[in-house]
C-alpha cells in the first residue's frame, strides 16, 4: 500500500515537471535583442505580473493566439522581480494554468532606468502588450486589457 | 496680408503640436472638488497656507499601493508639518475592482490612521487631466499648483531600506527651498490604473 502511494505521488511530480516549462530569467538586453532582431514573424510581447488582475484575465488571449497564428512569435515577460525576485510564483502559475506560450523573467531592478528603453510611451503601467514588426520596424504598444479580437486586429494593422 | 500669413503659421503650429494627455513638469495642474472618506468634500484651495501639495494617485488593492503604503504615511507625516501635505485620490473603477470601492477606502483609511485626505475621483476626470496612469503615482506641485515632478516616490518598490533615490523627498526639500526638482520624471512598474469601459 505504502508503496503504491509512492509511486503515485513520483508520478504526479513527474507529470507536473514534464509539463512544466523552464522558465528563464533574462537581462534587459536579451528583451532588447528580442524587440530588434529581424524575423519574418510579428513578435508579440506582453509585459504581465502574477499580481496583475487583468494581466491574467488577458494571458487565454495569447494561449488561443498561439494555437490560431502559427505566424507570430508570442512571449510573456513576467514583470514579478520588481516585487519578488524569487521565481517560484511565476513558475508556480505557469504550471497551474499550463501556459504553452515562452514565458521569461525581466530580472532586472530600477525601473526607472529601462522602462524607455523597452518603448518611451510606456509609463509602466500594466498589463502593456508590444506587438512589432521587426522588418519594417512598426510596432503598436498597448497599455490596457486586451479584448477577443484586439490582438488579431493589432497583427493585421503591424503587417501591412 | 503679412498678418494673415503669421495667423496661417500660427494656426499650423498649433495643429501640428502634439496632442498631449495631462500634465507634464512645468504645466500648471487644475485644482478639484472630490469627496474624502470622511464624506466631505476636499479641494487644494482648502490649505491656505499649503507651500505645496503631494498628489498621489492612489488605490486599495494594487500590490505596489501596499508596498508604499507607509511609506506615503511617512511622507505625510514629515511633510504636512512643513506645509506640503499628501493628497491621495482613488480613480479605480470600483465596477471592475471590486476593492477600490469608496466603502473599502473608508475602511482602510481608518485601519491605517490616514491622516491625509483619502479622495474618490468618481468619475476619473482628474486621473485623466492630470494624466495618471498607474498607482501610485506622484505629481508634486507648487503652491500656486505648477507641476515640479511627476512619478514613483523611490527607486525601489519592494524595500523601503534599499531605496537610493528618494524622487519625492528631493523634489519636496526642493520645492521648500525655492529650487528646482533634481529629478523632474521617473516611471515605475505599477498596477495600470482601473479606466472605466467607453
Amino acid at each position: 500500500m505504502k508503496k503504491s502511494i509512492q509511486f503515485v505521488v513520483l508520478a504526479v511530480i513527474l507529470s507536473v515537471a514534464a509539463s512544466a516549462q523552464t522558465i528563464n530569467q533574462i537581462k534587459l538586453k536579451d528583451l532588447q535583442k528580442l524587440l530588434t532582431t529581424k524575423s519574418d514573424r510579428v513578435q508579440v510581447i506582453n509585459f504581465w505580473a502574477t499580481w496583475c488582475a487583468p494581466c491574467v484575465k488577458e494571458i487565454p488571449l495569447f494561449e488561443k493566439l498561439r494555437s490560431d497564428n502559427s505566424n507570430v512569435d508570442i512571449t510573456l515577460v513576467s514583470m514579478d522581480f520588481d516585487l519578488d525576485p524569487d521565481p517560484a510564483k511565476v513558475e508556480r502559475f505557469v504550471t497551474r494554468k499550463a501556459l504553452k506560450n515562452k514565458v521569461v523573467i525581466l530580472a532586472e531592478t530600477d525601473p526607472n532606468s529601462w522602462i524607455d528603453k523597452i518603448d518611451k510611451s510606456w509609463s509602466g503601467a500594466l498589463p502593456a502588450t508590444l506587438i512589432i514588426n521587426t522588418q519594417t520596424g512598426k510596432r503598436k504598444l498597448i497599455q490596457k486589457e486586451l479584448h477577443e479580437g484586439d490582438l488579431e486586429k493589432l497583427i493585421t494593422e503591424v503587417s501591412n | 496680408m503679412k498678418k494673415l500669413v503669421v495667423v496661417f503659421f500660427a494656426l499650423i503650429a498649433v495643429a501640428a503640436s502634439p496632442v498631449r494627455d495631462g500634465l507634464d513638469v512645468g504645466d500648471t495642474a487644475i485644482d478639484f472638488k472630490l469627496k474624502n472618506v470622511d464624506g466631505k468634500t476636499v479641494s487644494l484651495a482648502d490649505y491656505k497656507d499649503a507651500k505645496g501639495y503631494i498628489v498621489i494617485f492612489d488605490c486599495n488593492t494594487c500590490p505596489y499601493s501596499k508596498a508604499y503604503n507607509q511609506r506615503i504615511i511617512d511622507l505625510n507625516t514629515k511633510y504636512a508639518a512643513k506645509g506640503v501635505p499628501v493628497i491621495a485620490i482613488n480613480a479605480n473603477d470600483p465596477a471592475t475592482s471590486s476593492g477600490d470601492s469608496f466603502e473599502e477606502m473608508v475602511r482602510i483609511a481608518k485601519q491605517k490612521g490616514y491622516k491625509f485626505p483619502y479622495l474618490v475621483d468618481e468619475t476619473q476626470e482628474i486621473a485623466k487631466a492630470y494624466g495618471a496612469t498607474n498607482t501610485p503615482h506622484v505629481f508634486v506641485l507648487s503652491k500656486d499648483l505648477k507641476v515640479a515632478y511627476i512619478g514613483a516616490i523611490d527607486d525601489n518598490s519592494r524595500k523601503a531600506d534599499a531605496v537610493t533615490k528618494r524622487y519625492v523627498e528631493d523634489a519636496v526639500d526642493a520645492l521648500l527651498q525655492g529650487k528646482a526638482a533634481p529629478t523632474t520624471k521617473t516611471k515605475a512598474i505599477g498596477c495600470g490604473i482601473k479606466w472605466k469601459s467607453a
